[in-house]
């Protein structure tokens, strides 16, 4: 569905130092520079894949992502979506796609939402009974119906969030791209985002690629991963591959029917914390089966749970790595 | 353009909710657009004592009642909403659509008329009363009137969009269009009718876009022109507007090819 091959894209940017004296030189001679955003990228995503960009803010997750929809064209390289030249922005690939951006919107800020979504059917010229069982579907799964008479803008963040994913998907289009969608909502209107992208995407076997900067959304719905940094795509596989490759360490959680000495703990590995109740403690990969005999065989034990350290360690602990290369 | 044009009349409908649903805003708006009252006080008083270059108070009524009607009817405002959408980052998403974003703003803008229409309609009323004998009587110029007014507003609402697509390459194009504007203003005979202007001026402003703009539009209503040569002023207008058109177009295809999609 998605081929990218050796894709660049450089940004040329106005550099400016502040100050008058600085604002008057500009005058006369505006110094440019070449900002590489992203820098010889290759990679192909199947129909119906989910896929998940992280990388530290300025990394190319965004750029790429823009691209990939059309709205930048590449330095070099090519990209090809569902067959077509993103760039040459075909009416048959527009009907194919959409972008979701958290933080912008397509409702139109002083009517309804079913105002935009009228707008919606005419341009994409949705066959009337097709939008009409859109809509109703969308309605039910995102409890819409009490939302679309309201001006947009006296709904909520997460009201509004709701429209506009609905407004996005009512041409069913194959490729969804998602960028930073859950920015913004609270927990549970962000869990109600991932379990409607992840059924939109099963129902229809469309394509997601979503750019976050909350771990759970990616750990939720997006079984492979890539990871940009500085341009470069420094990873892509499967969420647990990079995990292990990162961070091969695991936790163990231990639940205590009563509290223990620090003494007894300090054999199992190090501790990360300790309470009366609950303590976590980190282990090596190699170490985790004799920790986990030793804990069973001598602590005072309610649970026993083995983790794979939190997502954003592994993803601190990797672009520190990368910064430190 | 077929996909557009299938679509037109829902964004018509749309533009006319978005224009109800600002009508404060707009009408003030719209009573804000003064200027040719403001000329008139001016220009009425001076011809007190006898006319200025054939225009008694009578005629300058007629003329700048006129030049308010072609101003009402003729209003787009796509320059501002372009380069603020640009610069905000939201005109990404509205270029993801299948159909180009400017026949929205067309729409929105035309949509609109019939809220200009309570404005002007009180003007055609006052303008009938005081000053009929200025009119002009051939039935013809008048229905020539509506594609000059089609013709004019085209003309303006190109010359914002390829002005405001050039925000897609430099982020900001709002004070070129202010610039035009300021020309705009003296030489399409918004300010001062062309006839007062220096002969060599005068013939100038004539052939310039400017006056396609408003003061040909005038020029009908008043029966300034034979038949045959209003018809050709209206083919000069609509070869302006066919060549605005081309100049949008280039304009836009290449802004997108350096559109930088900051803010998002």
């Amino acid at each position: 569905m998605i081929e990218v091959e050796h894709l660049r894209k450089w940004y040329r940017v106005h550099r400016r130092e502040p100050g008058l004296k600085a604002a008057l030189r500009s005058l006369l001679h505006r110094p440019y520079e070449d900002v590489k955003a992203v820098e010889d990228i290759s990679f192909s995503i199947g129909a119906g894949e989910r896929v998940g960009f992280l990388g530290p803010n300025g990394a190319g997750k965004t750029t790429t992502l823009k691209v990939l929809a059309g709205l930048l064209h590449p330095t070099e390289g090519r990209v090809a979506v569902g067959g077509f030249l993103p760039q040459e922005r075909a009416r048959e690939f527009l009907t194919q796609i959409t972008l979701v951006m958290g933080q912008k919107q397509q409702l139109l800020w002083d009517l309804p939402p079913s105002e935009t979504f009228a707008l919606n059917r005419a341009i994409y010229d949705i066959p009337r009974a097709q939008y009409e069982e859109t809509v109703a579907e969308l309605t039910a799964l995102l409890e819409l119906a009490p939302l679309l008479g309201k001006p947009t803008r006296q709904l909520s963040l997460g009201e509004r969030m709701k429209c506009e994913l609905a407004v996005a998907l009512l041409h069913r289009p194959k490729v969804l791209f998602l960028d930073e969608p859950t920015i913004g909502l609270d927990v549970s209107m962000q869990a109600t985002v991932r379990t409607f992208v992840r059924a939109y995407n099963e129902r229809f076997s469309a394509t997601v690629i979503l750019t976050s900067h909350y771990m759970e959304d990616v750990a939720a719905l997006c079984p492979r991963v890539m990871v940009i940094d500085k341009g470069r795509l420094i990873f892509d596989g499967a969420l647990p591959d990079l995990i292990r490759r990162v961070r091969p360490d695991k936790r163990v959680l231990l639940r205590l029917s009563k509290p223990v000495e620090q003494r007894d703990l300090l054999p199992l590995g190090t501790i990360i914390s300790q309470n009366d109740a609950e303590v976590i403690i980190q282990v090596s990969q190699e170490g985790l089966q004799a920790s986990v005999a030793r804990a069973l065989s001598t602590l005072p034990l309610r649970d026993l749970t083995v983790e794979d350290p939190p997502l954003e360690e592994v993803m601190r602990d990797l672009f520190a790595q990368g910064n430190a290369a | 353009m077929m996909a557009a044009l299938k679509a037109y009349p829902q964004m018509l409908k749309t533009g006319f909710a978005e224009a109800v649903a600002y009508r404060a805003e707009f009408l003030i708006w719209m009573f804000a657009t003064n200027m040719p009252l403001v000329m008139l006080a001016i220009w009425a008083a001076a011809a007190r004592s006898g006319p200025i270059a054939g225009y008694s108070q009578t005629g300058f009524t007629a003329y700048y009642l006129c030049a308010l009607l072609v101003r009402l009817m003729t209003g787009a405002w796509v320059v501002w909403e372009l380069t603020m959408d640009i610069r905000q980052g939201t005109f990404a998403l509205q270029l993801l659509r299948p159909i180009n974003p400017l026949w929205q703003r067309s729409a929105d803008n035309l949509a609109a008329i019939p809220m200009r229409g309570i404005v002007a309609l009180p003007v055609v009323g006052i303008l009938l009363w005081l000053a009929r004998g200025e009119l002009s009587h051939d039935p013809l110029q008048w229905l020539l009137l509506c594609p000059a007014l089609m013709g004019a507003w085209l003309l303006y609402f190109l010359v914002q969009a390829s002005i405001g697509t050039l925000a897609l390459r430099f982020e900001s194009a709002s004070s070129l269009f202010d610039a035009w504007l300021g020309f705009s203003n003296i030489l399409s005979g918004y300010l001062i009718p062309l006839d007062l202007f220096p002969r060599a001026v005068r013939d100038i402003a004539l052939f310039l876009p400017f006056r396609f703009q408003l003061s040909y539009p005038i020029e009908l209503m008043l029966g300034r022109w034979s038949r045959g040569e209003a018809l050709e002023l209206l083919a000069a207008q609509w070869a302006y507007v066919a060549l605005f058109f081309m100049i949008t177009r280039f304009a836009w295809r290449s802004g997108l090819r350096h559109y930088a999609a900051y803010g998002g």
